[in-house]
């Protein structure tokens, strides 16, 4: 039994951000985190391996530095790390992004009880796409938003969250969850496990690795073959600031006389 | 793909929208992609069309759709349909969309449509773009909101003049806007967050001439790999943070006492008739859950009033609520960014300020 | 001397900051104000492997090495001095000299433990008339020919109140020294706390370090099995004083960490604070009692490594020494944390002096640090005793 995660490294936006003049994304600038709810997806994973004994891989694409996100995965306590790198993928948008990592589950190979986690989705993007296509891509049942798993002997029991309670369903594998904060806390890294994550298996697959599988359609990847393209990009709007006031009289007495309140 | 072209462009006419229903009760994103929409087709001139899918929908929701501007209402019944699962409505809704080829497709980016948009765009071979806050088809249209949002050179830039959708939404947190657009595959598909789009007024005309087309689906039980055991309203009342016509929410400033910091935002907002709100930094450390986070990663909010106490100004967090009429701030650093996007700013500890402002508002209200 | 870390001290630095961020910050002033022992963060600390970090996974440690370690009491000691030094006289004071001297059998029996984090260990030298004169011990040992019997106490004694495995330093008998003379033979115990005639006093009210578990240690008739003797016997007194040195490493990265601590909470602070119209951080005896204590902060940090890096040499099985490099540490990285703090608090001005701000607890967690393991007086005789051999 396999647990297969998949991960991103993303550009921490809740530290400094730096916008180039052109209005796009100074990434070189910024400092790079593990993506928050791929923490959850990766926790979720090395509590199956508690209960279960399954192997937990954790997948990424991205640039060769990526390696460093998978090592403290690994020193979490994955068992290995598949990262997925070529400059042919660079660019891709989620539809191009989750038919390489759909791809590169594929070559891993998915058994009957195995489950893909991912998190719910990426602080840069934000769209919650990658998840749900990779499932699509794989022919998978689906279940996004999950807050809770249980492993019984014909599937899951999980919780969906919903935004005014919860959906409780069965699942059954192999299946791709995406998971949110909700789910669990993260672990550390402990300190045996960074001693030995150097020490553990990291395959990369590249743009040859993967070109043949059916899954691929080598004219739908990477900047080019996307379907959707950016027509333009702009800095938000910022509004110009306002009056600072004195004292609370002072604001409560504007605001009667602009019968706010 | 056989009887299905994704890049055959022209082959698709019109403007979908899907109207998420729970409980037999359709979702008021609806109405207001609805009337989005309404504004996409007519620019295009082609007609828009409703998606419901359900389980004996009063047929009155469904035709009151017309109303919110659909021409015509796909109404999708199956008893497998009454609760949302992805195999179900993605076969069903991916079924129609290779069947009658509409141009656009609009979800509204709730938790259930952000797990049907994605998993149907795969499907349908084609690209979506998540969580927009603006649409557009025409291009002068267009030009006349990057004129209005942006500091973009409009008059100096060129724009390839297409009836593509242009799709903007934040990324990065909201640290930058982003219009996307697919050309090459149709539909274009987009999920649409909700409260972002403005509901327009209840037309009687357009719900007595809308055409309702009632489907019966192709679809069985085997088609559904996931088995709904039960659903369950959150035991807590959830915030109505969107619907909200003040929010008073509270930052990381709260932190000294974060018990007393809600308390008191709890006792303005009900001076004011509001609720309350939170930045992530709050529900991230559990002191409020976090449907009452305001933000990129939380809700939009545009409130009459919004009190943000406490909070710095994350770009994630401005981007929930810089559309608010009146934002008041008060925080003890005075170069706050939250200080750039306030109407009034108050410089000072909250848990200081709060208390004083609490007895005035209700000293008015008591005299009104 | 290469200080450039390795890409796992780089990862244990992360997980440590991490870790004090979120874990130890937050308890760091009820700790301190409640004399609170932290024992869901030693719980939370042996789960990912820092009550054993630098030894071996075949005794249960972690498989790191010793800076790896240096850098967890410093991380730790920069948000919670307390914390800091429940992990350095866990590991260095004992399970320490059990893995440098222990047989096989009693390594066997109490690393694994004391590596897990299952049991707490401590060290008892000091006692009230043996302090930095540890040649004035009082405790006995007496060979009762199947067990070992021992009288005694021992006072300030770091992590008592909770540890579960003490080494004990105890005489053994009268013998001559090389001159002829009567000198005390002194040796080495490993105690357990359930021994019978085995007590643990009242904990100390402490200036700093409050949290931590400060208590005599009464030995009353106390059996102690004949193969928990640690060492040879008669050479107890190498042991400690080779123990201290291992010590004595540890309560420099304390001390360094509190510094470090006291500098990154001033930083914050003076930026914030306004006077005269502007933030303090502009006017310039804010900038140069900041740049004067970080040059010093720095300079102790180079001692602090260079003496694990050097203890590391010895852990790889070189034949070296360290005690003139761990006195040398200690020495300059406890004398910086108190000048360090006591500065940072002059620059808070009243309100580094009220218990609103942290600085204040980290001035009087400092002080200790020039005090236990060996005064800074004693760390100038073994550095001056080196230079006059």
């Amino acid at each position: 039994m396999k647990a297969i995660v998949c991960v991103k490294q993303v550009p921490d936006t809740q530290g400094k951000v730096a916008v180039k003049p052109d209005g796009t994304m100074d990434r070189a600038a910024m400092a790079t985190i593990t993506n928050p709810d791929d923490l959850n997806a990766v926790e979720a994973a090395l509590q199956l391996k508690e209960e279960t004994g399954c192997e937990v891989i954790v997948v990424t694409m991205g640039p060769p530095p990526a390696e460093g996100m998978l090592r403290e995965l690994m020193a979490r306590g994955a068992d290995r790390g598949v990262l997925v790198s070529g400059r042919e993928f660079g660019g891709s948008d989620t539809f191009a992004t989750s038919q390489i990592l759909a791809a590169a589950v594929n070559k891993i190979g998915v058994g009957p009880e195995d489950i893909v986690f991912c998190g719910r989705q990426a602080i840069d993007g934000d769209t919650a796409q990658v998840g749900p296509q990779i499932a699509e891509k794989l022919h998978m049942p689906q279940v996004t938003y999950v807050t809770e798993i249980q492993k019984k002997a014909d599937g899951l029991v999980v919780k969906r969250m919903l935004e005014d309670g919860y959906m409780e369903m069965k699942v059954q594998t192999p299946c791709l969850l995406t998971c949110i904060k909700e789910l669990n806390q993260p672990r550390y890294m402990s300190v045996p496990g960074i001693f030995e994550c150097y020490a553990k298996p990291l395959d990369i697959f590249d743009y040859n690795a993967l070109k043949d599988d059916p899954l691929i359609e080598t004219d739908t990847i990477g900047l080019k073959g996307s379907p959707t393209n950016v027509y333009k990009s702009f800095a938000p709007p910022v509004k110009g600031a306002g009056m600072m006031v004195e004292s609370v009289s002072q604001l409560v007495g504007i605001l009667n006389d602009k019968h706010l309140i | 793909m056989a009887e299905y072209n994704a890049m055959d462009t022209a082959a698709f006419k019109g403007v979908w929208v899907f109207c998420e229903q729970r409980e037999g009760a359709i979702q008021t994103i609806s109405y207001q992609l609805l009337s989005e929409g309404r504004k996409l087709a007519n620019d295009l001139g082609v007609e828009l069309c409703g998606v419901v899918m359900g389980s004996e929908v009063n047929e009155g929701y469904v035709k009151a759709l017309g109303g919110y501007g659909a021409d015509r209402v796909y109404y999708i019944d199956s008893p497998l349909l009454k609760t949302y699962t992805t195999d179900g409505y993605a076969k069903v809704l991916c079924d129609l969309v290779q069947d009658k080829k509409p141009e656009i497709v609009l979800i509204g980016a709730t938790n259930l449509g952000r797990d049907l948009g994605p998993r149907c765009a795969a499907r349908l071979h084609t690209g979506l773009t998540a969580d927009c806050t603006h649409l557009d088809v025409d291009v002068e249209k267009y030009k006349g909101f990057l004129r209005e949002t942006s500091n973009i050179d409009v008059e100096n830039t060129a724009f390839e003049e297409n009836t593509n959708l242009k799709m903007t939404r934040p990324a990065f947190g909201g640290h930058l806007m982003a219009t996307i657009i697919c050309p090459r595959f149709r539909p274009q598909m987009s999920t649409v967050r909700p409260g972002v789009m403005q509901t327009q007024p209840f037309d009687e005309a357009g719900m007595n001439k809308v055409v309702i087309e009632k489907i019966t689906p192709a679809l069985t039980a085997e088609d559904i790999h996931v088995q709904v055991l039960d659903v369950k309203k959150s035991a807590r009342k959830m915030v109505d943070l969107i619907g909200a016509d003040v929010v008073v929410s509270v930052g990381r400033g709260i932190s000294a006492d974060p018990k007393k910091g809600i308390a008191l935002a709890e006792e303005l907002a009900g001076a004011l008739g509001g609720v309350v709100g939170a930045s992530r930094a709050v529900t991230d450390a559990d002191w409020l859950p976090s449907d009452h986070q305001v933000g990129q990663t939380g809700k939009t909010v545009h409130p009459r009033i919004y009190v943000a106490l406490g909070i710095s100004g994350a770009i994630q967090h401005l981007a929930g609520m810089q559309d608010s009429e009146t934002i008041i701030a008060v925080n003890k650093n005075a170069s706050a960014p939250i200080f750039e996007a306030a109407t009034y700013g108050v410089v000072g500890d909250l848990f200081k300020v709060l208390p004083d402002l609490i007895k005035e508002i209700k000293a008015i209200k008591a005299a009104q | 001397m290469d200080f450039s870390l390795s890409k796992e001290q780089q990862l244990v630095q992360k997980m440590y900051r991490e870790f004090a961020e979120n874990e130890v910050k937050p308890l760091a002033k009820k700790v301190d104000a409640e004399e609170y022992f932290p024992a869901e963060t030693v719980k939370k600390m042996a789960k990912l492997g820092m009550m054993g970090i630098y030894f071996p996974k075949e005794v249960g440690g972690a498989g790191g090495d010793v800076l790896s370690y240096v850098m967890a009491v410093e991380e730790l000691s920069k948000v919670c001095g307390t914390t800091g030094v429940i992990v350095s006289a866990h590991t260095s004071l004992c399970a320490a000299p059990i893995f440098e001297n222990g047989t096989p059998e009693q390594k066997e029996k109490y690393l694994p433990k004391l590596c897990s984090g299952e049991w707490v260990g401590a060290f008892g030298l000091t006692e009230p008339g043996a302090g930095t004169d540890a040649q004035g011990q009082q405790t006995t040992a007496v060979d009762m020919g199947d067990h070992w019997l021992l009288n005694g106490s021992k006072i300030f004694i770091t992590n008592a109140g909770v540890a579960d495995v003490f080494i004990i330093i105890a005489i053994t008998g009268i013998v001559k020294d090389r001159k002829g003379r009567p000198t005390k033979e002194i040796s080495a115990f490993i105690v357990e706390r359930n021994f019978p005639g085995f007590s643990v006093g009242k904990p100390e009210d402490k200036m700093g370090i409050r949290g931590s578990s400060t208590c005599e240690l009464i030995m009353e008739d106390c059996i102690v099995p004949k193969e928990n003797l640690l060492g040879a016997k008669g050479k107890g007194f190498a042991l400690a004083m080779k123990t201290l040195d291992g010590g004595r490493i540890g309560i420099a990265s304390q001390a360094l960490g509190i510094a470090e601590g006291a500098l990154d909470e001033t930083v914050a602070y003076v930026k914030e604070r306004k006077q005269f119209g502007r933030s303090i951080a502009q006017f310039q005896n804010t900038q140069f009692e900041l740049a004067e204590m970080k040059a010093r902060v720095e300079a102790a940090k180079y001692l602090v490594y260079a003496a694990a890096l050097k203890k590391q040499q010895a852990m790889d099985g070189a034949k070296v020494r360290y005690s003139v490099e761990a006195a040398e540490a200690k020495l300059i990285a406890s004398r910086t944390a108190s000048d360090v703090t006591r500065r940072c608090v002059q620059l808070f001005g009243g309100y580094g002096y009220t218990r609103d701000y942290p600085i204040e607890r980290m001035m009087r967690d400092a002080k200790i640090t020039e005090i236990y393991e060996g005064t800074s007086e004693v760390q100038l005789m073994v550095i001056s005793g080196d230079m006059l051999k």
